[in-house]
């Protein structure tokens, strides 16, 4: 039977031939991500029903990332709980502060996830690692407690969506901009339960960095899992960063899809999400001159190195305007490094942004740039629910870096392109 | 089992709606509780009794994976939630901690707030006393059924680790 490359991923974990949409598994888990927030909470479940038990300590990755470096005394505890419990099971993957960064962002760019793997976390994030045609799934303290003690973890096979995106992307136009311009086709739940499978000649052309953030907000249309076909470029990438072995598969030529949608993106134009669904998206000039207070470039969706150039190209020669606070956040250590070596955080203080250490921060309202009553952030994270960023009275605009960069110059949502 | 109805006519309420994150720096359900729909309606942890049901519209529980939003609700003694639809991880998230998570088309429609409720798993109905009509649900999967019946996951995987 034709197969989708998730199809293929689950029956190779749960040792069948084959698997159909429908169907329950229960998986073997390559990779557990575990971070400060979610990951204390599994370890006290464990605690409390006696189990004191991790099934593979070195298939285990670890990083705190939400409300680091500590921002108050609670958040510093779930940190210490965190490392106290990463000590004493001797996992040997964990990314203290100052090699640290968003857990997506360090699974990636460190080589722990490949091709054909399966990864969980305690963060609906974790559909992010399709990106390099793994097969990824958030879940709940509860669930992720049961996958550290068994290192499996049930579901029910899911139908995939296939989302066929055509056509050469503009000037000031990326792959943030596609995203929002999906979603706002698919509707925050068109494909929950759902993988959405990525193809397509725009998908073809980007780097995998650039693809992450399509794998990265599937969940935003709900669904379990965002997945691209390993290619060339995917191939380069894994084996740059690891030199373990991975198994390389890809959907069949005539694998079911329940059902099959296409965007024509070659005359897209820069997208923003209004507030408060990131199926929300207009194109920037419908949406242009709503005034910001703050701009936010980072998060697991666009806080790569790649990310950070765009966002500089637009500041080069430009000051961030007086009214507005820009906040600048290198998804990892690495990052922040290579944005150094390029000039790139000179760049921004320079243009008069401020450049943070690595977090989630702002994206969730954590720290570092939280908003206070009324006021509007734009920001390239990946969610712009009410009180998302702060007060339930503040609003987030989702955007590229770009934009978000064009808008911080002009003191509301500007269109990038006019400084490209 | 058997409680009242609290009905937020709303689809996409989202897990910062349910708990924001600013307060999941404890998994407490005390603690969570007293937080509980604050971006929504902060009067909710005055409203809620013991043994109550929540009612909303579609896709309930988008967002993050966060279970704080089914500790939040529990430690107010919040029994289920029935909604239109769920999104994917706060269902399975209720399956496993034991926040029955129910799908009722039109529950909106045919649940007002106040009204009292019976939820009868085996036999997949809802009924509403106050209106004395009976729906159907949608049915759940089997292994989910396996882990209401243990009582939550953490019940189900000691038995399974026992085997």
């Amino acid at each position: 039977m034709p197969q989708t490359i998730t199809e293929k991923i689950i029956a190779k974990h749960c040792g069948k031939e084959e698997v159909s949409p429908g169907e329950l598994v229960n998986i073997d888990l390559d990779v557990i991500l575990a971070h400060e927030v979610t990951t204390p909470p599994a370890i006290s479940a464990l605690e409390r029903n006696g189990i004191d038990q991790v099934f593979d300590p070195d298939k285990i990755v670890v990083t705190p990332d939400h409300f680091v470096p500590n921002k108050d005394e609670k958040t510093a505890e779930l940190a210490k709980r965190l490392r106290d419990w990463v000590k004493k099971h001797k996992i040997k993957n964990y990314y203290e502060i100052g090699r640290h960064g968003i857990c997506h962002t360090i699974l990636i760019e460190n080589g722990h996830v490949l091709p054909g793997m399966t990864v969980v976390a305690g963060d609906s994030h974790t559909c992010t690692h399709g990106v390099v045609g793994a097969f990824g799934m958030g879940i709940g303290s509860t669930e992720l407690a049961a996958a550290i003690a068994t290192g499996k973890s049930w579901f029910i096979v899911p139908e995939t969506i296939k989302v066929e995106i055509n056509g050469e992307l503009g000037k000031g136009v990326y792959s943030k901009d596609v995203m929002l311009q999906i979603l706002s086709k698919l509707g925050v739940d068109g494909a929950t339960d759902k993988v959405i499978e990525y193809v397509g000649s725009t998908i073809d052309a980007m780097e995998v960095e650039d693809r992450v953030v399509l794998t990265n907000m599937a969940v935003e249309a709900g669904a379990t899992l965002g997945i691209i076909n390993p290619d060339k470029k995917t191939i380069k990438y894994v084996e740059q960063r690891s030199n373990k072995k991975y198994d390389l598969v890809k959907s069949d030529a005539d694998a079911k899809f329940s059902s099959h949608k296409k965007f024509d993106v070659s005359s897209l134009e820069p997208m923003v999400a209004v507030p408060s669904l990131p199926s929300n998206g207009k194109t920037v000039s419908k949406v242009k001159d709503v005034k910001v207070d703050q701009a936010v470039v980072g998060s697991c969706t666009n806080g790569r190195i790649g990310d950070l150039r765009e966002a500089a190209a637009v500041l080069k020669g430009n000051e961030v305007h007086k009214d507005v606070r820009m906040i600048v956040i290198p998804a990892t250590t690495k990052i922040y490094k290579q944005a150094l070596r390029e000039g790139l955080l000179e760049q921004f203080i320079d243009a008069n942004a401020t450049v943070s250490t690595p977090t989630c921060g702002p994206c969730l309202g954590g720290h570092m740039g939280v908003l206070a009553e009324g006021e509007r952030c734009i920001a390239s994270t990946n969610r712009n629910f009410v009180g998302r960023m702060g007060h339930p009275k503040s609003e987030v605009y989702l955007a590229s870096p770009a934009t978000v960069a064009a808008s911080a110059i002009d003191g509301k949502v500007a269109d990038p392109r006019k400084y490209l | 089992m058997k409680g009242r109805a609290i009905v937020y006519k709303k689809n996409d309420i989202d897990t910062d709606l349910i708990i924001p994150a600013k307060y999941l720096n404890t998994d407490d359900p005390k603690e969570l509780a007293e937080h509980a729909m604050e971006f929504l309606d902060v009067e909710f942890p005055k409203k809620v009794k013991e043994g109550d049901i929540l009612v909303a519209g579609r896709n309930f529980g988008c967002g993050s994976s966060r279970e704080h939003a089914i500790w939040c609700l529990t430690g107010n003694g919040v029994q289920a939630v029935i909604a239109e639809s769920f999104a994917r991880i706060f269902f399975r998230n209720g399956i496993n901690y034991g926040l029955l998570p129910v799908v009722l088309e039109g529950a909106t429609k045919k649940i007002s707030d106040g009204d009292e409720l019976e939820i009868d798993v085996k036999k997949g109905t809802v009924k509403n006393i106050t209106s004395g009509k009976e729906f159907e649900i949608k049915p759940y999967p089997e292994f989910a059924m396996k882990i209401i019946n243990a009582g939550g996951l953490m019940n189900y995987v000691k038995k399974e680790m026992n085997k």
